[in-house]
């Protein structure tokens, strides 16, 4: 075996994009001047081949005739650049491109596809024209091209070779090793915090308790255990009982205390008390009237609904924040491919996934403060994150249809990052409903899809001081969209067949996290761990056990199904492998070349974990409206047009593929050139009818500031209100309408449980969350809208010696809703001059924490409230109006205000409008950028304009009508607020977000 | 007509082609029967392409545009060897000397570029020109419009009503480089540049982002000189119904006794019509 390098490079007359914009990004972000860039693509091969015969592959095989130069062996001869940069993988680090170039190696010498190890590697080798010092060369590395958690980094004087080569080489035994429990409490919590556990002393001690446990003892010696828990053992508790697995602060005993009413109450659990509760006061509702759409809620990956009598509807949102902190790129693209295995695992499995949404919040590209240690830029974390995002979603054909980003400076630490999936299923497969879980004692455990490495072991705790020149790394993990997107399309043929009997996804906590929950339903299991397919030898059994190495799913299979599905799973090469069988025994059963690695009471296991106490104290902040600002309406107009949380984001959009599969239906930009953002997406669900669903995302955290209540209820109205602005109609349980809603709520707050050193606000955070929560449950149950899953991500703070960065709590609701007839959706452009403007639903002086606001740097007091009883009115005459199709153009009013979402309706439609708003109390400033909710600017034929008043009554207003100007104009009585070029306004909101 | 048997469209998948649902919805909404048959069912000779009429190479990421788009799947065509141990070009050579239509759409496209289908002005299966990344370095969803060759020799657009037509583009690497001067007077003389992209007075255009990528000759799209070759970066299969277009409820104000159909179920209609015909 020897290594070739194969090196790529584009020939001088072709324009190296790629070069370009580093040099150009060198300069203005770094202010490093590298002359002319040339890039080029290194292949290391490690094979017993000839140079001749890797010559001949590559020539044929691997460069393109007409693009590129090729060098093998000696590099490219570098005179005219006098520096050069090399980015490797470190060993084990997710190498797609390389294990492509090994399919089309096997392609060509006709041998069968190589499973298993990796010998091809990809690189990147830049060459400079100037003489960079090693300080900038550093920096480009770092900071711009690379990062440490994941490249291997070289850079000098041009060289004939690089010999780098990331083989993963593991020097140590494998065994299982036992730990001594019968120690102190201060021993216990050493030995959490040593194996990085993250159990606290509470959940130590009980598991302590367990082992000491005098029966436990004796079933362990008949069952040939030893009494001391093995490292496998104590590794499933840590993950079992993690945070992430099991929400343990979301299920806490709060006491809560508000200390401007003096109210006192007690909280046993929130997720119970608020949010499964609420669905389920919802859904007695429904299922009294005789209407039963939900299908499964809060206990399978995802919430199930029906669509009809053929299809069932899945769909899952949830987080990747901690991930794309460390790698942007590879956090995202994790997030995104993780989530679709979701719905993908839910019930049989099998679905297919419709479409993919994704909500942001980053700090300003623009920031200019200071970076703490292992902070990546804002900008950086964004162009990583948009990148992963396109990855995910492109390279699996699923279309992102929309998403939101928000920025604010406290997202700089941590950012969010929201990736939501949905799927469409059969109702039955062969018979079974497609969306239960059964297992029996005798199916068996099937592994499929990617292999096993050290990846994602212990998350981001992973010490970097253990980990030396050729350990794999397990820190950051990089999703293989191509890797999944075959695993999907074999479940999918699989599931059709009958062949599966039930699936999950191996995502967090690995197998452990996978067949653990599994064997809860059949009672038991067996797992035999060298069975599993490893990416290289010398994985620890418990190793293997938690790895969270991506793109892999369990199945569950009937024994005489095996056959069948093995030879399937060949066709659409995907390696599945037989890793043991479930049972009924009570216990996991997990060994390793049958010696035993653990033995755990599934009792205990699912259910030992002791309840959290936690404490919250609510304490409104003292905050005062200004006296009243002095500026001219003209200015706050364009201002608000070019500021980011408003700005457009086109330059995200259009690199997300919005319409494979062909069914979207309002995209995020429509109308003349795609110039109009839009509130919902609407995509069709099949291509021979025209039923569909609306998605919308409500997520507004600056209000927070004033009131997590009235954020959190305001978020909601914002995504029901998206729905109903393109035609989405109420759910009702008196009535079977054959339709569905389904939330999926999202909380990502900064770290609550109190501590007087530590975290000495954590009382007032956790009572944030608690009217988050609160808020919840009333919009809920108040609009019949069920949430059927959701997320919670609590330690959302980027820490540094004293420094502590927190995101502001923050909370996502993802909506989506069926629509019956996609034909009669509504879009937010001016369809066309003459058209009677209106405004529906009332405006009142909530300036409070608004965007207009911040442009002055201030928050006020007044933040707007959500009033139901009327939002439900004008949502129902919506309907009427749209029933009757009396609405042109519809946009909600949010961001910005009633000013803002005028010029957006005017520029879809290349129009123009003349406003005139009524002198009343509410004043001009709150008139035109007061962010009150349930609002709409609305569209009508100057024909059908009676007809809408009277459906309206007082809940609309006439504003005034569309122009054929490229003028804005809004006067209030005699005097003029606003008088704009629209284009002069467009140019401010399409250029302030470059990417 | 009863005895007369229905076209047979053939759509590959698998490695990562993601558009071969719509490409199946295309040929069935133009009255052809279509099949979505996994890649791997040919290579292993449990179906054969010719038992199919037209074969479609849908768009996607095969094996996610590694080490350029679509190459490793040309690789696959070229050299991997199928069951009996011919190669499938071979089998698609054959497919094409029995007078059948072959489409790639976007990595299809790609697909057909770097086998040597397309645009194939020497006969030989060579590469002449190549698809590389867009003049802006990024992957851009957006709609372009497109310009129909007059008299082109394709049966894939010989509807005579054809002029222009809106499409979406989905692509990082669409900018069609050819490979010197002799390739490019014969794409010029035999009428090759059957689709370009053009502005909104219909004249081509290299300007982005009406041309999205930069293309020479602003080529979308190319077929080979039989016309039975049809390949090209916009996907008709994406605009098989009004409701596809992004301004559609404009159009539809404007027009409300307007067709449902999207103008890309054309295509489908013009090949579906013609290998009907010539199959009696």
């Amino acid at each position: 075996m020897r290594s070739h390098t194969i090196q790529l490079m584009l020939r001088e007359r072709f324009r190296d994009n790629a070069g370009a914009s580093l040099e150009r990004d060198a300069k203005r972000y770094f202010q490093i001047r590298t002359g002319k860039v040339r890039t080029s693509k290194v292949f290391t091969v490690v094979t017993d081949k000839h140079e001749g015969e890797i010559r001949e592959f590559a020539g044929k095989a691997l460069k393109d005739p007409l693009l590129h130069d090729m060098y093998i062996g000696d590099l490219f001869n570098a005179r005219d650049y006098r520096r050069y940069l090399y980015l490797g993988k470190l060993p084990g680090v997710t190498d797609d491109e390389g294990v492509s170039a090994q399919k089309t190696f096997a392609d060509f010498f006709h041998q069968a596809p190589a499973d298993g190890e990796q010998f091809i590697f990809t690189s990147e080798l830049f060459y400079f024209e100037q003489a960079l010092e090693r300080e900038a060369l550093e920096t480009l590395a770092r900071d711009m091209l690379g990062n440490p958690l994941i490249n291997h980094i070289e850079y000098g004087t041009p060289k004939r070779r690089i010999d780098y080569v990331p083989t993963v080489r593991i020097e140590s035994s494998v065994r299982i090793r036992n730990l001594p429990v019968g120690l102190d409490d201060r021993e216990l919590s050493a030995l959490s915090e040593k194996m990085l556990l993250s159990l606290d002393l509470k959940e130590m001690q009980a598991v302590r308790k367990y082992y000491l446990d005098e029966n436990t003892q004796k079933l362990r010696r008949e069952h040939g255990m030893p009494p001391d828990p093995t490292d496998c053992e104590l590794e499933i508790f840590g993950q079992t009982w993690s945070e992430h697995c099991k929400h343990k602060e979301f299920n806490a005993l709060i006491d809560y205390k508000d200390l401007e009413t003096g109210e006192e109450k007690r909280i046993d659990s929130l997720f119970k008390t608020y949010i499964t509760r609420s669905t389920q006061i919802i859904r007695e509702r429904f299922e009294k009237a005789g209407n039963n759409w939900i299908l499964k809620v809060f206990n399978d990956n995802a919430g199930v609904v029906k669509i009809d009598d053929e299809n069932v509807f899945i769909w899952k949102v949830e987080t990747h924040n901690s991930p794309s902190a460390l790698d942007p790129y590879g956090g995202a693209l994790t997030g995104i491919v993780g989530v679709n295995r979701d719905p993908m695992g839910t019930g049989i499995g099998g679905g297919k996934c419709l479409f993919n949404t994704d909500v942001l919040c980053f700090g300003s590209p623009y920031y200019k403060g200071e970076l703490l240690e292992g902070q990546l830029h804002p900008r950086r974390i964004m162009a990583g994150v948009v990148r992963g995002i396109e990855d995910g979603g492109n390279k699996s054909g699923i279309p992102t249809v929309n998403g939101s980003i928000v920025f604010d400076d406290r997202y700089r630490g941590k950012p969010l990052v929201y990736c939501g999936t949905a799927a469409v299923m059969p109702m039955e497969y062969r018979g079974r409903p497609s969306w239960e879980k059964r297992i029996d004692p005798g199916d068996r455990i099937v592994m499929a899809g990617g292999r096993i490495g050290k990846d994602g072991i212990h998350g981001a705790t992973f010490s970097s001081l253990e980990i030396d020149e050729h350990s794999p790394r397990s820190a950051v993990q990089i999703g293989s969209p191509i890797t999944q997107k075959n695993l999907s399309d074999f479940m999918e043929c699989a599931a059709k067949e009958g062949l599966l009997k039930c699936s999950t996804d191996n995502g967090a906590g690995g197998l452990s996290s996978s067949v653990g929950e599994l064997a809860g339903i059949s009672g038991g299991a067996v797992v035999e761990l060298e069975k599993a397919p490893l990416k290289y030898p010398g994985l620890q059994p418990w190793e293997i056990f938690v790895s969270e190495s991506q793109e892999r799913m369990t199945f569950v299979v009937e024994p005489e199904n095996t056959r069948a599905l093995f030879a399937m799973a060949e066709k659409f090469e995907v390696e599945v492998s037989d890793i043991g069988y479930f049972t009924d025994s009570g216990y996991l059963d997990v060994r390793y070349r049958n010696k035993p690695a653990a033995w755990l009471d599934l009792d205990f296991l699912h259910h030992g974990v002791p309840k959290k106490h936690m404490q919250a104290e609510w304490k409104a902040p003292r905050l005062k409206e200004p006296r009243g600002l002095d500026a001219d309406h003209n200015d706050i107009l364009l201002k608000l047009m070019g500021s980011l949380n408003i700005a457009s984001k086109e330059s995200v959009i259009r690199v997300y593929d919005h319409e494979v599969k062909g069914k979207t239906v309002v995209k995020p930009l429509m109308g003349t050139g795609g110039r109009a953002p839009q509130d919902a997406a609407v995509l069709r669900l099949y291509h021979d009818r025209y039923t569909g669903v609306a998605v919308s995302n409500g997520i507004i955290p600056r209000y927070g500031d004033i009131d997590p209540y009235e954020m959190s209820a305001g978020s909601f109205d914002e995504a029901v209100r998206q729905i109903i602005a393109v035609g989405g109609r109420l759910p009702d349980p008196e009535k079977e309408e054959g339709i569905f809603w389904t939330v999926n709520d999202n909380f990502c707050v900064p770290d609550s449980l109190y501590d007087p050193v530590r975290n000495p606000d954590g009382k007032q955070k956790l009572a944030k969350l608690v009217r988050m929560n609160e808020a919840l449950f009333d919009m809920a149950t108040f609009f019949n809208i069920p949430m059927t899953s959701g997320k919670d991500s609590m330690k959302n703070d980027f820490k540094k010696g004293d420094i502590r960065i927190s995101v502001p709590p923050t909370i996502l609701y993802s909506m989506v809703a069926k629509i019956d007839d996609v034909r009669r959706t509504v879009t937010s452009d001016f369809k066309k001059p003459g058209d009677i403007i209106y405004m529906a639903g009332k405006t009142y002086n909530e300036l409070g924490a608004s965007e207009c606001y911040a442009l002055f740097g201030i928050t006020g007091a007044n933040v707007p409230r959500v009033r139901k009883e009327d939002a439900m009115r004008v949502y129902r005459k919506m309907m009427a109006a749209g029933e009757r199709s009396l609405i042109e153009s519809a946009h909600d009013i949010s961001d910005g205000g009633l000013a803002v979402a005028l010029t957006e309706c005017a520029f879809g439609g290349n129009t123009g409008c003349d406003i005139n708003i009524p002198v009343t109390e509410t004043g001009p400033l709150a008139e035109l950028f007061s962010e009150s909710h349930s609002r709409f600017v609305i569209t009508v034929r100057p024909e059908n304009a009676d007809a809408a008043e009277k459906i309206f009554g007082s809940d609309c207003r006439k504003l005034g009508e569309v122009t054929s100007e490229d003028r804005i104009r809004i006067r209030r009585g005699k005097e003029t607020l606003i008088d704009r070029d629209i284009s002069l306004l467009h140019a401010a909101w399409r250029d302030a977000l470059r990417t | 007509m009863q005895n007369k048997e229905m076209v047979k469209a053939l759509v590959v998948t698998g490695f990562g082609i993601n558009c071969e649902e719509e490409m199946a919805a295309a040929y069935r909404l133009a009255g052809a029967e279509a099949v979505i048959l996994h890649l791997n069912e040919i290579f292993e000779e449990r179906d054969s392409i010719h038992r199919y009429d037209i074969l479609n190479f849908p768009g996607g990421f095969s094996f996610g545009d590694d080490i350029g788009s679509a190459r490793v799947l040309a690789n696959k065509f070229k050299f991997k060897k199928m069951r009996s141990g011919k190669r499938f070009i071979d089998d698609i050579r054959e497919f094409l000397s029995a007078g059948k239509y072959i489409m790639g759409v976007c990595n299809g496209f790609q697909a057909l570029v770097k086998m040597g289908l397309l645009p194939n002005t020497g006969g030989g299966f060579e590469q002449e020109v190549t698809l590389t990344h867009n003049d802006s370095g990024k992957f851009e969803d957006r709609w372009v419009r497109c310009l129909i060759a007059p008299e082109n020799p394709t049966p894939f657009l010989s509807d005579p009503g054809m002029h222009s037509i809106d499409l979406p583009v989905r692509h990082g690497e669409g900018k069609l480089v050819i490979r010197d001067e002799n390739v490019k007077a014969a794409i010029l003389e035999k009428k090759l540049n059957v689709m370009t992209y053009a502005d909104a007075q219909d004249r081509p255009s290299p300007r982005y982002p009406e041309n999205p990528n930069g293309s020479e000759l602003d080529c979308a799209g190319l077929c080979d000189p039989s016309g039975q070759v049809f390949g090209l970066m916009p996907h008709p299969e994406a605009y098989l119904s009004l409701y596809n277009h992004p301004g559609w409820p404009k159009k539809k104000r404007e027009c409300p006794d307007i067709s449902e159909e999207g103008e890309g179920l054309s295509v489908f209609r013009n090949i579906v019509g013609k290998a009907g015909s010539g199959q009696q």
